[in-house]
């Protein structure tokens, strides 16, 4: 009998303990709970921390404090995944009852949480750092608000200076998926209209890192190579290029030659100088405004990157948004978050690197940078800025209606082959 | 070879059937492209030889313990890893290739002697521990590691291209990783034939139960495979790496390599494993040139026509 | 040899261990002999319903009722339906002995054609029928993938079903990701919704884990009462000892497969919860580290029982959501593999071997039991 006691008393222990730690307390609400989203999984593990330094020196710059309350961060990570990405955000505004949301990183983490935003209409929505053209031209969400341009305004501009370089024929190669769908996009929409042909496009599976077939197929007209590859994907290619006695010059994308793939462990190779590129921003902008983001970056976090990345920068970006946003209406969020959500659509600072402000369907528009790789005094390698574009739009710099008959970037789309 | 070689009609109609389509894919290819053709026929040779050095390891592991070591990857990355830092400390590459042989070989004792050794038998449960040493494995290399990319500095002889016939530059690493894979395979097989150890492991293969009937003493010999095997992944990591380079994910993609190239070739067998690299490695890189889209899911495509006719791999033992 | 005779056959060795072929995997069920008068089937169902049984069941209908939509939904309903799907896993690697790593694969595939065959985002692909018509024939696809994926493995070894399936299932996601035609690649679809029944939405938090607790359920009952008919007592047997049921007249490969196609049943049902409660299907769905989380949820609640697999999702899903909150946030890997280490080294049969030993520690009364050794 008192075995039975026993046994009844420790399942009912436990059993209650379950049930408690299943049921979900509420917890107490002081500060203003802002939820931030970023990756510390998955391919972009280490960038991801990035976009939470950015976040913070945002916050610091504000001391801790926005529209009179205190701002505390409720850190979510996901993988990269649209899957992990809706349901930590879903964790935040349900769970965690965050009243405004700041992330994701990856692009079409960004399109499954703007769907998600739509089923939260009294939540605001402040991008990280995805850069995913249709987060914002198809089917737009009204409380999802991008302060920063996507993929493909980032390489408006580019394709001039290829062209002044005297490349008119370049040969494409890419990953084979959406955000370097919008970059080619970007690089095409002007390239092609000036002039310039892409011969051909080889579109390489993601998680290819042998590209001596691909190699093979470069034809021996071209004038340059256009490279639209990420990470190590990026420095296999470069690598393997260089093994085969390839000598062309190359335009990257904006994530071929930034810092993670010019920081590799390794020797530099050479061959990379002189690489045009372009991006939301780069590493040597000469304002005052970047030396300061720059040295602030260095002096908060020293285990940082050398420099900031570009998820630092984009996380910046939106969060300074949204802190000013909630500055000018004093931490008002009632009424549905209107006089927020005006404040947030009236946004316009000087940022790092330029100035922020956002269109009618809440995407940024922004400046891009041209780049090139260049040696710096250290023997080390960066990207000088060659040329600032300013005022690019996800129109492209096209009209309107020329760039709706466009249509979203894809494999085929733009295509400007003979 | 026993006996005479005589092809019975379904083994002919079976060559007849894979070989035909590639005889004519050969026939349209060559005038079409040739430099394209014989490079791809190169790198496919060469990257086939990259999955070799990785899979023997993994071949020999599974083959005589029945142990699937799906940790096999995070040793390649472990090996690479150890064998950059070597490399750099001490400036030879070759130094870096040895390292990363040894500290592979080194972690791979430790898994069989502290780990598996206690749970002979038990194949699905030594499965289920290499899968979760190798989510911790990865973790822990991505925690010490970083994130970076790391890129080795071999010496400058075997940097570079070379010309050849036909096609005009050619990687020189990529030659060299042939000679070394075909010169490790023979080394591997001259082991197995010729040394007693290699008697035993080929024994062992075979009957486990008869080998430790014999006397022998099994589990120093267990010890003296996985070491080995798990070494060979690490050599395949400096060298892999070298070619490629290493980041966090690698460890995932040479894994699922090793996977499909045992199981087209056979387990047990390094005479599979390198038939199954050739076939892998082939299809990757011709798929890669000539259709793109889908060359990630050819080499699947091949594991499964194999299976479909050969279950146990294309040198396997029959059941 | 008539199911009767087997069972009595069975019945007759009761107390003589069966010769297992490796010590992780459940024992048989020995089957009393009872000189049994017509009992009703209240009576029956009576002798074997425990009082734990009921508690639980009266916690899980109304535990949405107590809990915040929250919990009910991404607690609640995603541990239910991802417990379905390692169900199928327990199913076919505890009872069949075949530990397949493509239940999630398979369980994809059937999200995959219900957005296909239903309404998504992607109007260019999606046919729009509609959605019982689109579940239905998503269920039917998903079951011929799972045995088609049968055939293929079970002519082979058992070791070597890790391997196939693990390579099947990366190929699939491959497929996935770079077909646009059909699978619509990198993206996926979106917007695939459960349907509105009767008035009540179900996409709502309550409604849906109703709707998960229901399949769930079924899915729970049917493997019970699967292991013990016939087909699941020869499919144990096929585990143990093949060639022993194959001398009798079996015919293994076809029960393996079968084995596999219920299984495929179970994780298409799974994949369609699944489908409806991220509204999305992409290929990051279905991707390597998925595969390998279902087999960790099974084997962490314990390939013993079915309710392991549910007991596993439910501990998954609370680390997954909260481990960012508790631990270090980076090494969240490192914990989930810790873990799984931890129990696969010291308790391989997962939380409900570890509970067996804690019970068998705390009561008084202690039984002593002939060890049952392995020959």
């Amino acid at each position: 009998m008192r075995a039975m006691k026993k046994k009844v008393w420790v399942r009912s222990i436990v059993g209650m303990a379950a049930a408690t730690a299943l049921m979900g307390s509420a917890w107490a609400q002081e500060a203003l709970k802002i939820g931030l989203l970023s990756n510390l999984e998955g391919p972009f593990a280490v960038p991801g921390q990035d976009g939470y330094r950015g976040a913070e020196m945002a916050l610091k710059e504000k001391n801790g404090v926005a529209g009179g309350k205190k701002i505390e961060f409720i850190k979510l990570s996901s993988d990269a995944t649209p899957d992990k990405a809706v349901a930590m955000t879903r964790k935040a505004v349900e769970q965690d009852k965050v009243q405004v949301m700041i992330g994701p990183l990856s692009g079409d983490e960004g399109i499954a949480v703007k769907n998600y935003a739509k089923t939260q209409p009294g939540i605001t929505f402040v991008n990280g750092s995805s850069g995913a053209q249709a987060t914002t031209l198809a089917d737009p969400a009204t409380n999802f608000y991008r302060f920063n341009s996507e993929g493909a305004q980032w390489m408006v501009g580019l394709g001039e200076h290829a062209l002044s370089k005297g490349y008119k024929k370049m040969f494409l190669i890419s990953e084979d998926y959406g955000f370097p769908y919008s970059q080619v996009q970007g690089f095409m929409a002007s390239y092609c209209a000036k002039g310039g042909k892409i011969v051909d496009k080889a579109w390489v599976p993601l998680g290819t890192k042998d590209y001596a077939s691909v190699i093979a197929k470069i034809p021996k007209d071209i004038d340059a190579l256009f490279v639209v590859l990420g990470g190590s994907d990026a420095v296999n290619f470069l690598t393997q290029y260089e093994q085969t006695g390839g000598s062309k010059p190359m335009v990257g994308g904006s994530i071929t030659v930034d810092q993670t793939v010019l920081n590799f462990k390794g020797k530099r190779r050479e061959s990379l100088l002189g690489t045009a590129s372009a991006g939301p921003m780069a590493d040597s902008i000469d304002t005052p405004e970047w030396k300061k983001f720059v040295a602030d970056y260095k002096a908060q976090f020293k285990d940082g990157f050398p420099s900031p990345s570009l998820f630092a920068y984009l996380y910046y970006i939106n969060t300074k948004a949204t802190l000013n946003a909630l500055d000018a209406v004093k931490g008002d969020l009632s009424n549905g978050q209107k006089a927020f959500r005006d404040a947030l659509q009236k946004t316009d600072f000087k940022g790092p690197a330029g100035d922020i402000r956002i269109d009618a369907n809440r995407n940024g528009v922004g400046t891009t940078y041209i780049t090139e790789v260049t040696k710096a005094a250290d023997g080390s390698f960066y990207n000088k800025v060659v040329k600032a574009v300013p005022n690019i739009s996800q129109t492209l710099g096209l009209p309107e209606a020329e760039f709706k008959k466009m249509g979203l970037g894809s494999r085929d789309v733009p295509d400007c082959r003979k | 070879m026993n006996g005479t070689w005589r092809l019975t009609p379904k083994q002919i109609a079976l060559w007849l059937l894979f070989g035909g389509p590639v005889v004519v894919f050969a026939a349209w290819a060559i005038p079409d492209n040739a430099p394209l053709f014989f490079k791809t026929l190169l790198n496919g040779l060469t990257l086939a030889s990259l999955y070799f050095l990785v899979a023997s390891g993994f071949t020999l592991v599974f083959g005589l313990m029945r142990n699937v070591n799906l940790a096999h990857g995070s040793l390649y990355l472990f090996g690479a890893y150890v064998g950059w830092f070597v490399g750099e400390h001490t400036g030879s590459w070759v130094l870096a290739v040895a390292a990363g042989f040894l500290s592979a070989a080194v972690v791979g004792l430790l898994m069989q002697l502290l780990v598996f050794r206690f749970m002979e038998g038990q194949d699905l449960r030594q499965t289920l521990v290499t899968i979760g040493l190798s989510i911790v494995f990865a973790d822990l290399m991505l925690w010490t590691f970083g994130g970076e990319i790391y890129t080795f500095d071999p010496p400058a002889w075997i940097y570079g291209s070379t010309s050849l016939p036909v096609i005009e530059k050619f990687p020189t690493f990529r030659l060299f990783v042939l000679l070394a894979a075909m010169a490790i395979g023979v080394a591997l097989w001259c082991f197995l034939a010729k040394t007693r150890v290699g008697m035993m492991i080929r024994a062992g293969v075979d009957d486990r139960g008869m080998l430790s009937a014999s006397g022998v003493n099994v589990q120093l010999v267990f010890a003296t495979t996985f070491a080995i095997g798990a070494g060979l992944a690490g050599l395949a990591g400096v060298v892999g790496g070298t070619a490629l380079s290493i980041s966090p994910g690698e460890d995932t993609r040479y894994l699922l390599a090793s996977l499909v190239v045992v199981i087209v070739g056979g387990m047990g067998s390094v005479v599979g494993a390198a038939i199954g690299a050739l076939l892998i490695g082939l299809a990757e890189q011709f798929g890669l040139a000539y259709a793109p889209t889908y060359s990630v899911v050819f080499t699947f495509v091949i594991m499964v026509v194999a299976l479909a006719f050969k279950p146990r791999g294309l040198m396997g033992k029959a059941a | 040899m008539s199911a009767a005779r087997w069972r009595r056959a069975m019945s007759a060795s009761v107390g003589v261990s069966m010769p297992a072929r490796s010590a992780d995997v459940p024992r048989l069920v020995p089957l009393p002999v009872l000189a049994t008068p017509k009992t009703f089937w209240f009576e029956r169902i009576g002798a074997r319903v425990k009082p734990r049984h009921l508690v639980v069941l009266a916690a899980a209908l109304l535990y949405p009722f107590v809990a915040s939509p929250f919990f009910a939904y991404q607690i609640g309903a995603q541990a239910l339906a991802l417990g379905l799907i390692a169900l199928s896993l327990t199913f076919l690697g505890g009872y069949g002995g075949m530990v397949s790593l493509a239940q999630m694969t398979i369980a994809g595939f059937a999200g995959y054609l219900v957005a296909i065959f239903g309404t998504s985002s992607v109007a260019g692909v999606s046919l729009g029928w509609p959605w019982w018509l689109a579940a239905a024939f998503a269920l039917l696809g998903a079951t011929v993938l799972a045995t088609a994926i049968g055939w293929l493995s079970v002519r082979t070894e058992g070791i070597y079903t890790i391997m196939i399936t693990l390579a099947v299932g990366v190929a699939f996601f491959y497929l996935a990701q770079q077909n646009y035609t059909v699978f619509n690649g990198f993206g996926g679809f979106s917007k695939v919704a459960a349907p509105e029944l009767f008035g009540i939405d179900f996409k709502q938090p309550v409604p849906f884990y109703f709707v998960a607790l229901t399949a769930a359920l079924a899915g729970y009952f049917l493997v019970k009462h699967l292991v013990r008919a016939p087909f699941g007592i020869a499919l144990q047997g096929i585990r143990d000892n093949p060639r022993r049921m194959a001398s009798l007249g079996y015919h293994v490969t076809a029960h393996r497969v079968a084995a596999y196609a219920v299984a495929g049943f179970l994780a298409a049902v799974g994949g369609l919860l699944m489908v409806w409660y991220n509204g999305r299907i992409s290929p990051g769905t279905v991707n390597l580290a998925q595969m390998i989380a279902i087999l960790i949820i099974a084997v962490l609640g314990g390939m013993r029982h079915p309710i392991g697999a549910f007991i596993g999702a439910v501990v998954y899903v609370l680390l997954q959501n909260f481990a960012i909150d508790l631990f270090v946030r980076e090494r969240f890997n490192l914990v989930i593999g810790g873990v799984f280490l931890s129990i696969v080294l010291f308790s391989p049969d997962g939380l409900l071997g570890l509970w067996a030993k804690l019970r068998s520690s705390l009561s008084q009364t202690r039984i002593s039991q002939p060890k049952r050794r392995r020959p």
